[in-house]
């Protein structure tokens, strides 16, 4: 006969192995990616002397750290049942006040956060129209692709210089690691942005939420969640992480543009889908975007290294690599989550 | 039939208001006169220009109709504007008919091939529209790129060029091509089952199975069509410039259509379609262009009007929209959704969200009590 003591502690540990094993079949979609990004750094390493430099490494999330941040603020939205457009839009509207304000003769301190204020108002503006007009976000973020695009080209049709020692200064400074490798300041706020993500989604009432929503909306309603706040707040969340992307990009490339960022919230969605989250929402995690983005990077670092290969070859492989991912999630993803 | 009318009043008032404001500007707007044995006019500039955007938008219409969407037309434009024009440029006589016959009917082709391509992704492998496109739209620029080398093509073919510039008794072969598909598709899915079909798997894919109809052969034959759509398109743009820009040919043309699909009253939850929204859709969208032009709307503030537009067409289409316009002290917006209300209305109408109950649709038309 089996001490009464012991069931209650037989039962714990099995339903214990049982969510053990179901979260590996969760884990499966990223560390796939994972794999990949592995893989593709091994090849390029056995291809090209030079390329397992751990500064290569560490270039990848140097020069991909405002990719990283717009492609975070995306997966609030997909993992909400949502899609979210006028990234790119937005990055390149923030990144045109930065250097707006500034020929202005305004303080950066002022400037940052103007910049920071325009995503949140963008975002929680496109929120509100899709939340309580029920238009589709595919329509009413195509809207605001649009609108910011639009704010660029009225502030300036010509590109606008940053001269300012305090950008200059964030720009340049390296944060030194060991082994005589360094990080931009760019990259460490893009690791701290997705880390608080990952923080948001995973051990609060908003980010739990979130998931709720994107598994089912009407179930989350009934539950008594509040969709609204949740729906206008993956919204806004995105709009801030785009902005914000697009102080980084003035980090980088020292100049505000109307033409900057075109085509960029594509490279997010295809990064957040790479990383194994669902587009129909409920299921993801921000690791598997930060590795989406860092797969796309890693494929250009490649071209870069072969020299030969055209720009072009970047989309074919990029639409090929996809493919595969999306095929990988067909057959390993839960199926209840497809 | 009157339902369809009151659908179309929207759009219609809407194209009314824009035509209005530039006959306001422009005294003599909707003059049409004969020169040389063709058409001119700003009217007859719209639909010449408009021509490319209504064909896509027509393929884009059967396939929003299946709850489905295509973002990959652009990309299918670029390879069918460079395959047209590098088969042109390297053939020996770039001036015959035959070589533009045949460099016609390879892009056309390829286009059917592509869109076939999309339709085996979402139709067999059931992957989601809006991913499964994405695919193609990534990959199809490389791909055009590809095809031309980088380089912009240019060809001086005068068949070809025809294609865009030529007339038929006056009017314009662009016009001629645009009403030529519009009949074809209409005597396709209005005067066969194959529209009613459509409908019925977009509505309900589960009910239309049960009721015996092939969804996948359908799925797919509708991609292919607006794959064959942009193909045409592109050969016109391409015809328009003789050029093929692998980079640039039919850039954001994809979002155009959809939005013109949109503002036709088609919804993108599927189920319903209207060809005669969808050409309205396209005229609208592209008189918008021309209007910013007539209008002398700064080229810097176009995108900022363009989207203001946007926006008031879609808010315009909301129900509860038009609930608060016309009763401001009626009803506060709630700060969250009640379980009863309004609130259930728009939650269930996600554009990306395939899963949903094809029962919301009829809900959506109704002013929310």
């Amino acid at each position: 006969m089996t001490p009464p003591s012991t069931l209650p502690g037989l039962s714990v540990a099995l339903s214990r192995t049982r969510e053990l094993a179901e979260r590996r079949r969760r884990f499966i979609p990223v560390s796939m990616a994972g794999l990949v990004l592995v893989l593709l750094f091994a090849a390029g390493s056995a291809r090209y002397t030079g390329f397992l430099e751990p500064q290569v490494a560490l270039n990848l999330l140097v020069n991909n750290a405002f990719l990283i941040v717009l492609a975070v603020g995306v997966t609030f939205v997909i993992l909400a049942g949502g899609i979210d457009l006028s990234t790119g839009s937005v990055l390149a509207l923030s990144a045109m006040i930065c250097a707006w304000l500034l020929r202005e003769g305004w303080p950066p301190v002022l400037v940052i956060p103007a910049a920071l204020l325009s995503g949140v108002v963008l975002g929680a503006a496109q929120g509100c129209i899709i939340h309580f007009y029920g238009v589709q976000p595919f329509i009413a973020t195509l809207g605001g692709m649009f609108f910011a695009r639009g704010l660029c080209y009225l502030i300036s049709t010509e590109s606008i210089p940053i001269t300012d020692p305090l950008f200059g200064a964030l720009a340049q400074t390296r944060i030194p690691l060991p082994g005589g490798t360094s990080l931009s300041v760019g990259a460490v706020v893009a690791l701290a942005v997705a880390g608080a993500a990952a923080y948001v989604l995973h051990r609060t009432r908003f980010g739990r939420s979130v998931y709720a929503v994107g598994g089912s909306e009407s179930s989350a309603m009934l539950m008594g969640l509040a969709v609204g706040r949740v729906k206008v707040g993956v919204y806004t969340v995105s709009g801030f992480c785009a902005a914000l992307g697009g102080v980084l990009y003035t980090f980088y490339i020292a100049s505000g543009n109307s033409l900057h960022g075109l085509g960029m919230e594509l490279d997010a969605i295809a990064a957040v889908v790479i990383g194994g989250t669902l587009l129909t929402g409920g299921f993801g995690y921000v690791l598997g975007s930060v590795v989406g983005v860092l797969t796309l990077g890693t494929i250009q670092t490649i071209l870069v290294f072969e020299g030969t290969l055209s720009s072009w070859w970047t989309k074919i492989v990029a639409g090929a690599l996809l493919l595969v991912f999306i095929l990988l999630q067909r057959a390993l993803a839960p199926r209840s989550a497809r | 039939m009157s339902a369809q009318m009151r659908r179309l009043m929207w759009p219609l008032l809407v194209l009314a208001g824009l035509l209005a404001a530039n006959l306001a500007v422009t005294p003599g707007f909707f003059e049409i006169s004969v020169k040389d044995g063709r058409l001119y006019g700003s009217l007859v500039d719209i639909l010449h220009f408009g021509t490319p955007l209504l064909l896509i938008s027509l393929g884009m219409t059967l396939v929003i109709a299946l709850r489905g969407i295509d973002l990959s037309v652009g990309a299918v434009v670029a390879v069918s504007a460079a395959l047209a024009c590098e088969m042109i440029a390297a053939a020996d006589h770039p001036g015959s008919p035959a070589t533009v016959a045949a460099a016609v009917a390879t892009a056309l082709g390829a286009s059917a091939l592509l869109g076939l391509w999309n339709g085996f992704l979402v139709a067999v492998l059931r992957i989601q529209p809006i991913v499964a496109t994405l695919i193609l739209m990534i990959a199809g620029r490389g791909v055009a790129q590809l095809i031309t080398g980088g380089q912009i093509t240019t060809v001086r073919s005068e068949p070809y060029r025809r294609i865009a510039a030529g007339d038929v008794a006056a009017v314009p072969v662009t016009l001629v091509v645009a009403a030529a598909t519009v009949l074809l598709m209409w005597l396709l899915v209005r005067r066969t089952a194959l529209g009613l079909l459509i409908e019925a798997i977009g509505g309900n894919a589960e009910a239309g199975r049960l009721a015996g109809i092939r969804a996948t052969g359908m799925t797919v034959a509708a991609y292919t069509f607006c794959g064959v759509c942009a193909g045409l398109a592109g050969v016109v743009i391409s015809a328009n410039t003789g050029s093929a820009d692998g980079n640039n040919a039919g850039l954001w043309i994809e979002l155009d259509a959809i939005l013109a699909v949109v503002i036709g009253g088609t919804l993108l939850s599927g189920g319903r379609f209207s060809i005669a929204g969808t050409v309205l859709g396209a005229v609208i969208v592209q008189s918008l262009s021309t209007t910013v032009y007539t209008m002398g709307v700064p080229p810097e503030s176009a995108l900022v009007f363009k989207a203001v537009v946007v926006f008031l067409v879609c808010l315009l289409q909301s129900p509860r929209f038009r609930a608060q316009v016309a009763a401001p002290f009626g009803r506060g917006r709630p700060p969250r959704p009640a379980p009863t209300g309004p609130g259930l209305a728009p939650s269930e109408e996600d554009a990306v969200r395939p899963t949903a109950t094809g029962a919301d649709e009829p809900g959506r038309q109704e002013v929310p009590r």
